[in-house]
């Protein structure tokens, strides 16, 4: 069920998230390490927009499933070619 | 109501499952054909600095990373005031207040744009263009590419404000607003990706 609190938790959780993000940025973090860090806190943040500001929460999973897979799907990419981009 | 029907009524709305999203269903398959489009664009982008990391972290030294976070506060406030605007609309059935949480939103959204045109206009005082090298290519078509899905997203939200202000919509009769909000939605979510991807992997 969609109330206020619900969506101002998740936006106080969202600039929350995105502090840490910057924060990874700013402390010039890298390694496979800060990059799990940084999608992991992309996934947290997608996931939230999707499921509250969406409004998937409620809906039938083949919906959440299209919103969940893309973000899987495009962060595990993104990943990959981190991966491949590593020193060898 | 009394305490009885009062949790039958929470059950029922805790127990309440859809069939299909907010809106109407035509714009969830829009959503999901510019979510490829997207996932494209940030695929090819993560692929080519594979080949090439030292430019990209190179480059990447002369974003403005605060920007971009102010940014990403920007269009995050803007989805909150849109999402309250939705509920404001289809739980209390108040247009006025809808009107009001969607001006918050277009606030935050010409926010977002006129610090991105700053951003463009520093980069391109500095003489960088598309052919600058695989980077800025990359940054600024990326980028220039979900700013125009912003403007829409913007033109849409003014047209939803309109539509408030005329008290043109209800708990029944939400279908347009919710519509244009899983649109503006989409641009944000897609922005939650772009900000990591170009301005902190690093």
């Amino acid at each position: 069920m969609m109330t206020t609190r619900r969506l101002d938790l998740t936006l106080a959780a969202l600039l929350a998230a995105t502090l840490a993000t910057w924060g990874i940025g700013e402390a010039g973090a890298a390694g496979v390490l800060a990059m799990i860090a940084m999608l992991a806190l992309t996934f947290f943040k997608g996931r939230l927009i999707a499921l509250e500001f969406m409004g998937l929460r409620p809906v039938k999973l083949f919906w959440r499933a299209m919103l969940i897979g893309w973000l899987v799907l495009v962060l595990g990419l993104i990943a990959l070619a981190y991966w491949i981009g590593l020193p060898a | 109501m009394d305490a009885t029907a009062s949790q039958l009524t929470q059950t029922h709305e805790h127990d309440e499952q859809f069939q299909t999203p907010p809106g109407d269903l035509a714009i969830w398959f829009f959503i999901l054909a510019e979510l490829l489009a997207f996932a494209v664009f940030f695929s090819a982008y993560a692929f080519a600095r594979a080949n090439d990391v030292a430019l990209f972290n190179e480059m990447q030294q002369e974003v403005d990373r605060n920007l971009g976070a102010l940014n990403t506060v920007f269009l995050i406030t803007a989805s909150w005031c849109v999402a309250r605007a939705v509920h404001a609309v289809t739980r209390l059935g108040q247009n006025r207040i809808a009107s009001h949480w969607l001006l918050g939103g277009i606030f935050c959204g010409a926010g977002f744009l006129v610090v991105k045109m700053f951003e463009y206009s520093a980069k391109f005082g500095a003489g960088i263009s598309l052919s600058t090298n695989t980077f800025w290519m990359f940054y600024l078509s990326l980028t220039f590419f979900h700013f125009m899905h912003v403007i829409l997203g913007m033109v849409i939200l003014c047209v939803l404000w309109v539509q408030t202000r005329k008290g043109g919509y209800g708990p029944k009769n939400a279908n347009g607003l919710e519509s244009g909000a899983a649109y503006w939605h989409m641009v944000d979510l897609v922005w939650i990706v772009l900000f990591p991807l170009v301005y902190v992997m690093r």
